[in-house]
């Protein structure tokens, strides 16, 4: 009679008349069909009110770990199948950026960067600087990107702006080529100090991502922000030891290169490049700092996550 | 009978209108909080706000097939994206019992600058599923969207067809407990819409739950037997589809089964006649709004002649939703045919046969008419009535076993023979 389940069918009309009525599906290999028990995220979910305040709901984020890999991939596919010069792109603007600023450091000012030749300390500095730029920039643009996804589909939101920032690690390991080719021009010898090189990219990756889910939350709200964000990152810039030596800031100024959390993840990711010996404090600092800036910045971004569909 | 769904006084403030849409500037931000402690001396802060839901409560079982009618801007798609958790209730709360999933918008996620397998993958756990779980469907999603030889093809060469449909398969495989469905059955062709429909009679064959949102009336009433109708943000009806359908439809076309007009000087005509009563008829007599497509239904006109000597005609037109006419019918029986009236009540009715209308809303213009000596309307109202014709797939009608969408205004019921040609040398 209607569009029923066998079993509800079978209630009311003889066998016959089931069988008739849905001829499409072979009942039989639907009973016998052993259903695989779906690989189900969540099998029971409380949808609670706007009122209902801030849950971290950690949890969930480790569930949909493999969605932040998915979307990770999409990014980088996507850039590099977009993009006609594809990989070279990534590897030239550090390169242009580098040329400039030793042109205008080692030649026109002379800039005592150590043991270290100007062109290898800028690069090192600006490799992770312009890692760190980029993710924000595209965090900071990525829940405006997707929002056919936010307003459609609910998945954790922070994936999107942690997407970005995991593309951009990809983008820092090909850039990496050109530190590896200008080392061996200059000669440098690795020590052992290496082996924590990946420690610092890695706090520069949470940095990214802390500042990144601020700045995307915020801009999600408040759109003009982003016009903001160029300027503000290249302050920063200028404000952390990128292009020039801590050792040249005047001593009332060390307090800023202390708290500010990307000078001592530079300046670490440095030592650990040359095997010059590691500032333990300025780079504990700047853990601590970090992770505070990411714990705030999480906190946020769910607090805004909730309404993200609504006004993005 | 364990719960799917359960929800809980739910409802869901937008704020519309004012100066911008949702987001604002941080300069007004700024600007909003020099300005905050004198705001209050001013009445409003140019900020309406709308409710697009208030205070649903609502609960559905395991393995039910509900489906949600209302008009555009009942809060149709704001339930939905609650329920998908979209978006979070202003109040209220809802509980889920097992893993929703929604072919409400098909291709989220999709890249056209990926390939239709990276789609499949990116798509997939976009939906919630597990890389293992789109490993082990893999074929199966390409094989139902019969788009193996295009795989490996950025879906920005896809034609919209084929986008659709492996968007669809990738939202099908999903497995949901819960699966909220869209119109998306009005996308791709025939045989894919049977497909779609099949798959969705085996998710309901495997005792999940199923919200299946139209407005589409013909295919609530053919797939669902509870039906939630929602009205400006309310739950104003939930029940038997039937029920249903006759408050949608005097909402939708504004017209009923019945019209009367109990005050003659108001009710349509002139000084010649004036209609008096409009209804759908079932065979019974009793006044329907919901016709089985296998049934007689009969209109019947009750009208008041006022001056003798007049040849009347009564006249039906017969429009469907889309618009169309579908046919018109005069009053032809031998009784009064070229013969003038006297003054008096008069009902005419005329019945249509069973297995001639195709399903769907039906509304009724209403004339009478004189064609003789000259051609003069004397009474006519548009839309005087309406009616549901429904179809079900129980095998006997038309549509035989046949679950999806049906084309046509007409829906006859017609002799088919198939006879076995059978050479006689050729038998073994």
């Amino acid at each position: 009679m209607d569009f029923e389940t066998s079993k509800g069918a079978s209630r009311k009309l003889p066998q016959t008349a089931t069988a008739r009525t849905v001829p499409h599906v072979n009942l039989d290999i639907r009973e016998s069909a052993e259903r695989p028990t779906p690989a189900t995220l969540e099998r029971h979910a409380l949808i609670r009110s706007e009122e209902a305040g801030v849950q971290l709901n950690l949890g969930e984020l480790w569930q949909y770990r493999e969605l932040l890999y998915f979307l990770t991939l999409r990014d980088i596919k996507v850039r590099y199948k977009q993009t006609l010069m594809g990989v070279a792109w990534v590897i030239i603007q550090p390169l242009t950026t580098v040329l400039i600023f030793t042109l205008v450091f080692n030649r026109f000012v002379r800039l005592d960067t150590g043991s270290l030749p100007y062109p290898l300390f800028a690069l090192s500095g600006l490799l992770l600087w312009l890692f760190f730029a980029n993710a924000v920039t595209n965090s900071t643009h990525s829940l405006v990107i997707n929002a056919n996804l936010i307003t459609k589909v609910y998945f954790p939101r922070m994936f999107i702006p942690a997407a970005s920032v995991g593309a951009g690690l990809v983008d820092l390991g090909v850039a990496f080529l050109l530190l590896i080719v200008l080392g061996f021009y200059y000669g440098v010898v690795l020590t052992l100090n290496i082996l924590l090189l990946p420690l610092f990219v890695l706090m520069m990756a949470l940095l990214a991502l802390g500042v990144g889910l601020l700045s995307a939350a915020f801009t999600v709200k408040y759109r003009d922000l982003r016009h903001a964000l160029p300027f503000i990152t290249q302050l920063w810039m200028f404000a952390s030891p990128v292009i020039y030596p801590t050792s040249i800031v005047p001593e009332r100024w060390k307090w800023l290169v202390i708290i500010n959390p990307a000078a001592g993840i530079i300046e670490g990711f440095r030592a650990s490049l040359t095997g010059r010996p590691f500032d333990w404090v300025n780079v504990s600092i700047s853990a601590v700092i970090t992770l505070a800036v990411l714990v705030c910045a999480v906190y946020i971004f769910r607090r805004f996550e909730d309404t993200f569909a609504d006004v993005v | 009978m364990n719960l799917a769904i359960k929800i809980k006084h739910v409802s869901k403030r937008y704020r519309i209108g004012g100066l911008h849409p949702g987001y604002m500037t941080f300069r007004e931000m700024l600007a909003g909080v020099v300005t905050a402690p004198f705001r209050r001396l001013k009445s409003g802060n140019g900020h309406q706000t709308l409710w697009a839901l208030s205070d649903i409560n609502l609960e559905i079982g395991q393995g039910e097939l509900v489906g949600i009618i209302g008009h555009n801007g009942a809060g149709k798609s704001t339930l939905l994206k609650i329920l998908s958790r979209v978006t979070k209730p202003t109040t209220g709360e809802v509980e889920l019992f097992g893993r929703i999933g929604s072919l409400l918008e098909v291709g989220t996620g999709f890249h056209p600058d990926l390939t239709g397998r990276e789609n499949i993958y990116l798509s997939g756990a976009i939906l919630g599923m597990r890389r293992a779980e789109i490993d082990r469907k893999f074929d199966e999603i390409v094989a139902f969207s019969e788009l193996e030889k295009f795989i490996e093809t950025s879906v920005k060469w896809y034609s919209s067809g084929m986008y659709v449909r492996l968007a669809f398969s990738v939202a099908a495989h999903l497995e949901p407990e819960i699966l909220m469905m869209d119109e998306v059955l009005a996308v791709g062709d025939a045989a894919f819409q049977q497909k779609c429909l099949d798959k969705m009679h085996d998710i309901r064959q495997q005792g999940r739950t199923i919200l299946f949102v139209s407005h589409d009336m013909a295919a609530i009433t053919r797939l669902c037997k509870r039906v939630v109708l929602l009205e400006n943000g309310k739950i104003t009806f939930d029940g038997e589809p039937r029920e249903v359908v006759k408050r949608y439809l005097s909402s939708s076309l504004k017209t009923g089964a019945l019209r009367e007009w109990p005050n003659q000087p108001e009710a349509p005509g002139d000084k010649v006649v004036r209609l008096r009563r409009v209804r759908v008829r079932a065979e019974a007599g009793d006044t329907v709004a919901v016709v089985d497509i296998q049934r007689p239904v009969s209109i019947e006109v009750t009208y008041d002649v006022l001056e003798k000597g007049h040849v009347l005609v009564p006249v039906i037109e017969f429009y469907n939703e889309a618009g169309t006419e579908l046919f018109s019918t005069h009053d032809t029986s031998a009784n009064w045919r070229r013969n003038p009236r006297p003054r008096g009540t008069y009902t005419s009715t005329v019945q249509i046969p069973g297995n001639l209308l195709a399903e769907g809303s039906l509304v009724g213009h209403v004339s009478i008419m004189s064609h003789f000596p000259a051609t003069v309307l004397h009474a006519h109202e548009r839309s005087a009535v309406a009616f549901q014709v429904v179809d079900s797939p129980a095998g006997d009608s038309a549509r035989g076993d046949y679950i999806g969408p049906m084309p046509g205004v007409v829906r006859p019921l017609l002799n088919w023979t198939t006879e076995d040609n059978v050479e006689p040398n050729s038998k073994e």
